[in-house]
């Protein structure tokens, strides 16, 4: 069941990504990763395994979308993935900081895995690379905190509303 | 029970989900040759299955071939064996046929160096009995051959005709102890007659005790016994002694080995002595 979720929820963060971003992030320098947002909190909620398993399907769904070479995008988001799992495994993250900075942590390593591949294999030459990173690190930081926070708020905030409604006679 | 197996172990699955990146990569990759890596890669690691493959299959066939079909190898020995043998035998045939090539071409040489009407003759036969050194040789009067002709080989003097017959003849070797040639010393010209021991050497009689004779001088036919040209080697002389009368009792060591004799030449041409003695009878 929750296995099924996270493919949804990788789905629709697609979607999302190929038809919405592009209208939201519009004009901004912060090029914001939706699917790795997913791939890193499925994998903090669901474990290392779940999280590199829907980081391999998310990367390699994107890869096939794009025009980039398949795969490539698959490796950096399985690692993300994983490395993201093991760490909620291990650590407390459910405090909005600790995820930023593991959400920062996760697009500086899907970054430096997709654009180090590309470099070592002579298919790409990346310019301003820090700076790009870092703006889409801090990007994805802030709406994934915001976008966790939300999640995991408003389904209490519903229950919350109907529990304090006077009942109708 | 085995997605529960499977999420026990993060790393297994972690490394197979990098494998299968890896691989699809590879697929779309291009090496600097222009090849694509996957198949750079899966050439070169299969290359590695196949050298293991074949160093395997190496080791059992040496096994095999040095093991196993030990008893096909026995066969093949055997066969090779036989085959040396018969090549042994055929080497000898080949090492006697150039033997005798060459005898041949001394005997040609000879003759030609003689200017002696001569015919070759092989030696078909050894002495009938030891006390009489005798040989026979596969010419006869067939040939032209008559009693007394001389018989000489490269080497030197080997006898005289005795016998002839149709289609061979016995020869009287020198060194039988009825056998006697003249001879001379050929640095000091002293004559005397060679006469055969009987025990395989010769020795020269007649020579005066004042004639100045020493050990290694050569000795040849003097021609005066009308049978031996004259100038043919008899041999060497040994040692020589003063001797008990006026003579001196010389040990001759013949040029010839007798033991040996496989192909001597027959002297047609009466020497000069006994051609001169027979023209008034003509």
């Amino acid at each position: 069941m929750r296995s099924a979720a996270a493919l949804a929820a990788i789905l629709v963060a697609i979607a999302v990504q190929t038809t919405l971003a592009g209208f939201i992030f519009r004009g901004s320098s912060a090029a914001i990763d939706i699917v790795l947002i997913v791939v890193v909190y499925v994998a903090i909620k669901s474990g290392p395994v779940t999280g590199l398993l829907a980081g391999t399907i998310a990367g390699l769904i994107q890869d096939a979308l794009s025009s980039s070479i398949l795969g490539i995008g698959g490796l950096a988001k399985t690692m993300v993935g994983f490395l993201a799992g093991l760490l909620g495994a291990q650590f407390i993250v459910t405090a909005p900081l600790p995820r930023f900075l593991l959400l920062m942590v996760a697009t500086g390593l899907h970054e430096g895995i997709f654009m180090g591949l590309y470099t070592v294999l002579n298919l790409r030459q990346f310019s301003e690379t820090v700076g790009s990173m870092v703006g889409e690190a801090f990007g994805n930081a802030f709406v994934g905190v915001v976008a966790f926070q939300l999640i995991e708020w408003l389904p209490g905030f519903v229950d919350r509303r109907r529990a304090g409604r006077p009942l109708k006679r | 029970m085995a997605i529960a197996d499977i999420r026990q172990r993060p790393g297994v699955v972690l490394g197979a989900a990098i494998l299968l990146h890896v691989i699809l990569i590879s697929a779309q990759v291009n090496t600097a040759a222009g090849i694509p890596v996957l198949q750079v890669v899966t050439f070169g690691a299969f290359s590695e299955v196949q050298r293991g493959t074949m160093a395997v299959i190496s080791g059992v066939r040496g096994v095999w071939s040095g093991y196993v079909a030990l008893q096909q190898v026995q066969e093949e020995n055997a066969a090779l064996k036989q085959e040396l043998q018969s090549l042994q035998v055929r080497l000898q045939q080949e090492r006697a046929e150039a033997q005798r090539t060459d005898n041949l071409r001394q005997l040609l040489e000879l003759r030609d160096r003689a200017h002696l009407d001569t015919v070759a003759a092989e030696v078909i036969a050894g002495p009938a009995n030891p006390d009489f050194q005798t040989i026979t040789v596969d010419k006869g009067t067939s040939e032209s051959i008559a009693n007394d002709m001389a018989v000489i080989s490269p080497a030197g003097v080997v006898g005289r005709v005795i016998l002839p017959s149709g289609r061979a003849a016995k020869v009287q070797l020198l060194i039988d102890a009825n056998a006697a040639a003249g001879a001379m010393i050929e640095r000091t010209r002293v004559q005397g007659v060679v006469t055969g021991v009987g025990d395989g050497t010769l020795k020269m009689q007649y020579v005066p005790g004042t004639a100045d004779v020493k050990t290694g001088d050569l000795v040849v036919t003097s021609g005066i016994d009308g049978i031996y040209p004259k100038g043919f080697v008899i041999g060497i002389i040994d040692h020589a002694d003063r001797g008990v009368g006026a003579y001196r009792e010389i040990v001759i060591r013949p040029a010839v080995d007798f033991s040996r004799l496989e192909e001597v030449l027959v002297v047609r041409t009466p020497p000069a002595s006994r051609a001169a003695a027979e023209e008034p009878a003509k």
